[in-house]
Order: C-alpha cells, then sequence, then structure tokens
C-alpha cells in the first residue's frame, strides 16, 4: 500500500469536516474520491500532505507515519498535490515555478537539472510555450496545468488532484485527461477529487464517496454509480439522480 | 564577441567600484565622506533586500545588526585593543548569531506581525545595551586616539577604512546576486509569493527564513564595526536609530525590492536628496516625512521600484539588469 488512511477526523471548532474516514491506496491506482460540496474532500487531502494535521487518526505514506508532519517533509518523501484554488506563484515565470517543484521536490535536483526536468514536464503537461511568461499572466485552464506542472516536476510516487477540470471547457477536458492517464502510465498513484462525472468514472480504479466528512461508500465506478445512498447523497432524489447518471453514461 | 556572462552582476560592480574609487584620485577628504556614507547605505540595502526582497519579509528595525555589531566590534578594538579585521569579524557573527536565534521566533510571524517584533527587537537591544556598564551604558564609548596610529594616523585610517566598507559593499553585492541565481534564492522568491505553496512543493520555509535572515545580517554586523571605528565613539541612540531603519527600507523599495541593482541606485538616490534636503532651510527637519512620504508614492505608483519598472519595459533591460 502506498497510502494508508486510518480513522482520519478532521474538526474545526463544532464542525466535523472529515469523520473517521478509512481506506487504503494500492500503488499504481487511480483513486477517484467524491462527494458534494463541502463534503470534506479538500479538507481530507489537507490531512494526507499535512496542510492540517488531523485531529484525530493517521496518515501512513509507503510505510512511514506522517500525520501531523509538515507539507514539505511530505513533498520530500514523494507526496505532490495541486490546489483546488490555483496558488502559482504569480511574480515567478511559469518556468520557474516548475523548477520550484523540481529543486525542492522528491529528488532534491540542483538548479541545472531541475531546470531541464522543469523544461520536459512543461512539455509534457502543454505549457512549455509560456515558459519565460510571468505566472500570473497566465488564464485559469494554464494555470491548472501550472499547478499540475509542479506537483510533477517533483517526481512524486503519489498524486494529490484537487479539481484539475473545474472551470474547463469540453476541448480542454478531454486534453486534461489524456494527461492524467499519461501520468498513470509514468507510475505515479493519483488521487482524483472530481465533480465532473463521467471524467472520474472513466478514468478511476476505484472511487471512494464523501458525505458531510463520512465515507460512505468505496468500490469500482459501476458498483458506486448504482449505490443507492450516493445517489441519494448527490441529488436527494434516487430516480432523478440514476435517471441523470444514465445520461452522463450514454 | 562573446557575450559576457552574469551581465547583470558585471553592471552594478562596475557601477559601484566605479564611483568608489572617485575619491581615491581627487583625494576630497569631504567627496570621501559622503561616499562612505553612500557606500554603506548599499551595503545595507543590499542586505536587507535578501530578507525584504528575495524572501518577502519586511524587516522594520533591520538596523540592529547594524548596531549589535558595531557594538561588539567597538568594544573589542577600544577596550581590548583588538585589530580592525578580527573586530570586522566579531561584528559580522554576532550579527549572524542575533539573526540566528532570532530567526527561530520571529520569523514564525507574517506581516505587519513580524515587522513590529523587529522594531521591538531593536528597542529591546537599544535598552539592553544602556543597562551593560562594560559597553558604556547610556554614554556609550570613546576610542582613543592611539588605536588609529596603529594604522598610520588618523588620516590614513579613514582611508584604510573608506577602502574596507568599499571592498565589504563590493562582496554584499556579490553575495546578493549569487543568492538570487541560486536554487536557495528561488526558495526564497516561492515563499515571498506563497510560503504555504512553497512549503507544499517542498521548500522548507522555517529553514530557508532564517538563513536568509542570517546572511542580511552579517554585512550589517561588519559595516556597524566599521562605521563607528571611523566615527570614533559610540551610543546607543546612533546604534539603533529606527529612523535610518526605514531609510534603508526606502531605499530597497525606491531602487527596487528583490532586485540586485535596485538597493544600489536606490542607496545612490536616496542619499542624494537626502543631501540637498539636510542643506535645505525648509526640509531639514521634516526630512523623515519626506522619506515617509516618498515610500508611499513608491508603493503606490512604482511597487516594483526604479529597476523593477526598467526590467518591466523591455526584454533587453531584462537581460542586462538584475
Ligand atoms: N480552515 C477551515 N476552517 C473552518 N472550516 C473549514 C475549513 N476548511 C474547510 N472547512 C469546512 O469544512 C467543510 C468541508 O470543506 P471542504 O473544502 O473540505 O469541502 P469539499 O468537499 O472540498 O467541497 P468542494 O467540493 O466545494 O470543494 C466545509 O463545511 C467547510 O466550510
Ligand atoms: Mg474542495
Amino acid at each position: 500500500m502506498i497510502l494508508q488512511v486510518q480513522h482520519v477526523t478532521k474538526r474545526f471548532g463544532g464542525l466535523t469536516a472529515v469523520n473517521d474516514v478509512t481506506f487504503d491506496l494500492p500503488k499504481g491506482q487511480i483513486l477517484g474520491l467524491i462527494g458534494p460540496n463541502g463534503a470534506g474532500k479538500t479538507t481530507l487531502f489537507n490531512c494526507i500532505n499535512g496542510v492540517y494535521s488531523p485531529t484525530e487518526g493517521k496518515i501512513i505514506f509507503n510505510g512511514k507515519d506522517i500525520t501531523g508532519s509538515p507539507t514539505y517533509k511530505a513533498a520530500a518523501l514523494g507526496l505532490s498535490r495541486t490546489h483546488q484554488i490555483v496558488r502559482p506563484l504569480n511574480e515567478l515565470s511559469v518556468e520557474q515555478n516548475v523548477v520550484v517543484g523540481a529543486c525542492y521536490g522528491r529528488e532534491k535536483l540542483g538548479l541545472r537539472k531541475a531546470t531541464a526536468v522543469a523544461d520536459e514536464i512543461m512539455e509534457f503537461v502543454g505549457i512549455r510555450e509560456r515558459a519565460d511568461q510571468l505566472a500570473s499572466s497566465l488564464n485559469v485552464a494554464q494555470k491548472k496545468r501550472l499547478e499540475m506542472a509542479r506537483a510533477l516536476a517533483a517526481r512524486p510516487y503519489l498524486l494529490l488532484l484537487d479539481e484539475v477540470l473545474a472551470g474547463l471547457n469540453t476541448a480542454e477536458v478531454s486534453s486534461m485527461l489524456d494527461t492524467i492517464r499519461n501520468i498513470r502510465e509514468r507510475g505515479v498513484t493519483i488521487i482524483m477529487i472530481e465533480h465532473i462525472m463521467h471524467a472520474v468514472m472513466s478514468l478511476s480504479d476505484r472511487i471512494i464517496v464523501l458525505n458531510y466528512g463520512e465515507l460512505i461508500a468505496a468500490g469500482t465506478p459501476d458498483e458506486v454509480s448504482q449505490n443507492p445512498e450516493v445517489i441519494e447523497a448527490y441529488l436527494g432524489d434516487p430516480g432523478l439522480a440514476a435517471q441523470l447518471l444514465e445520461e452522463e453514461r450514454a | 564577441m562573446k557575450r559576457l556572462r552574469f551581465p547583470g552582476l558585471w553592471i552594478t560592480l562596475i557601477l559601484v567600484i566605479g564611483v568608489g574609487i572617485i575619491p581615491a584620485i581627487n583625494g576630497s577628504a569631504s567627496l570621501r565622506e559622503s561616499m562612505f556614507t553612500i557606500l554603506m547605505s548599499v551595503a545595507l540595502a543590499s542586505s536587507l533586500n535578501i530578507i525584504l526582497g528575495y524572501t518577502g519579509y519586511v524587516s522594520f528595525g533591520h538596523i540592529v545588526f547594524f548596531g549589535v555589531g558595531g557594538y561588539l566590534g567597538f568594544y573589542v578594538i577600544s577596550q581590548h585593543g583588538w585589530n580592525i579585521l578580527p573586530a570586522m569579524l566579531v561584528g559580522g557573527l554576532s550579527a549572524a548569531i542575533l539573526a540566528f536565534l532570532l530567526g527561530a521566533t520571529v520569523l514564525r510571524l507574517r506581516g505587519a506581525y513580524f515587522a513590529l517584533a523587529t522594531i521591538g527587537i531593536n528597542e529591546a537591544m537599544r535598552a539592553l545595551v544602556i543597562n551593560i556598564p562594560i559597553l558604556g551604558g547610556p554614554v556609550g564609548m570613546e576610542m582613543h586616539f592611539s588605536e588609529y596610529k596603529k594604522y598610520g594616523g588618523p588620516m590614513q585610517a579613514l582611508w584604510m577604512v573608506y577602502w574596507s566598507v568599499l571592498i565589504v559593499t563590493v562582496l554584499t553585492i556579490v553575495v546578493s546576486y549569487y543568492v538570487k541565481k541560486s536554487k536557495f534564492g528561488l526558495g526564497l522568491m516561492a515563499i515571498r509569493e506563497d510560503e504555504d505553496a512553497a512549503e507544499v512543493m517542498g521548500v522548507v520555509a522555517p529553514r530557508a527564513k532564517t538563513w536568509a535572515y542570517v546572511l542580511s545580517a552579517i554585512f550589517p554586523g561588519i559595516i556597524g564595526v566599521l562605521f563607528f571605528f571611523k566615527n570614533g565613539n559610540i551610543e546607543p541612540g546612533d546604534a539603533f536609530r529606527l529612523q535610518f531603519s526605514i531609510e534603508l527600507i526606502v531605499m530597497v523599495m525606491l531602487g527596487g525590492a528583490g532586485t540586485v541593482l535596485g538597493p544600489v541606485i536606490g542607496s545612490g538616490i536616496y542619499q542624494q536628496l537626502r543631501k540637498v534636503l539636510l542643506t535645505s532651510p525648509i526640509f531639514k527637519n521634516i526630512q523623515l516625512a519626506v522619506a515617509g512620504f516618498l515610500l508611499l508614492l513608491i508603493i503606490l505608483f512604482i511597487p516594483s521600484g526604479a529597476v523593477g519598472w526598467l526590467r518591466s519595459k523591455s526584454v533587453k533591460l531584462r537581460r542586462v539588469l538584475e
């Protein structure tokens, strides 16, 4: 197992954002993480990579207990992520942004090697032509790709993708999906949070579902999409939900 | 013709050394004195730039390192008859150690809290020194005339100090340049842009910030020793003058925070301006108000400073100006 999440709970004052979540993630898979708005998905990511220290529970990454250790430790061990709300280093160039990822990620490369890696990753992710632009000058779709490039430049074992498809148009979505498939082919394990159903369903090996902080279902895309509890969580009306899911699949 | 490597460094160094040797050519003591002030400001502003411009932490009371280094260096010279060179080491080292010890605590604060804490540190050090009798307490210390004789008399000592300050300034600029161009510097700039995101990418921010703070303290500590040795006496009010700290921030912002050339240009312009203000009867008493107003104008209209503005104007300039 590359990642073990054991009974993780995160409370903010009176609000339990993540409630006793447990799952294991084998190496090489794509795990879809879905759930309605405010279900606690991003909070779970934040607990995994150390932005928050979980109130209870444990995070084990590659056999190491990393519960509550700082984000840079997770990065050094090979755990990278993107942010739902993009966080470009605005006054640095696109290339510099990616070089930071390569310099300080798992391999801790020197500047020269990091620049070579950054070049390759920018090409792979499709932002090479923008290398010399300031990160602040990119549009949303490009900023999402920059997030991804920075995370990949760290050469992670596990990549957490938080809604990288949100806000993209249809063409951008399908090209991003290809990129994600290619990342998996490089042997990187992925957890992706996504609201666009057909995308998660087609990419994921397995899916877990959060609702009000609780893990309410886990299984293959087919199993999960037929689970009445999941359907209800999403729409409150199982009939309508089933119909919508059918349409999505068609 | 082979393209010059590191043009940004050479342009800055040639400018500083070129201007720095002018007093030697005409041998004018008054020119040397005003050049001393400018060079000293360049070294202090360039040092401040490492933490302020590269890392994005507004060290408001940065003059504390000048004061502490100056005091300890002055002490070993005037009370123990040390030579200036080891005294400079004492000054630089003591400032570095202070920065290292403070780094772990104050650098956890962000934004205005950090700025306020650095002011507090400066005031605390001033109060501390006032209460240490061997450092002369509130009246400070005097340098005995005989200390200058070691260098062939006061005249020669003044020139020696001048050349030393030029060398230290050049070193500061070289360090500033290499920090900016290094992996370490890239980490600092990542922290400046978004500290949390930088950490998520693996930058060990607490460690990087501490070393940036230490680096930005060393040269002010050394400069403090040179300044007060030349001055002949040291007292708490001169060593921990917050006003000078504020002026340094103006210099960095005026020239361009986060650039290598910026603090150099900024110090030059500001010190020229200050000279004009000081000799003008109208502005003499409100020069700090003028500095504050200037800072406001810069932040409102050219937040990237003169060099930042030039760099944004053309690709060619961006290649040669750092
Ligand atoms: N730092 C915080 N302090 C207080 N409450 C928080 C904090 N972060 C998240 N929350 C709350 O925790 C709950 C879960 O939020 P989270 O961002 O994890 O949801 P999400 O599943 O990612 O939603 P979305 O799909 O909209 O991104 C929400 O009610 C949110 O308001
Ligand atoms: Mg979210």
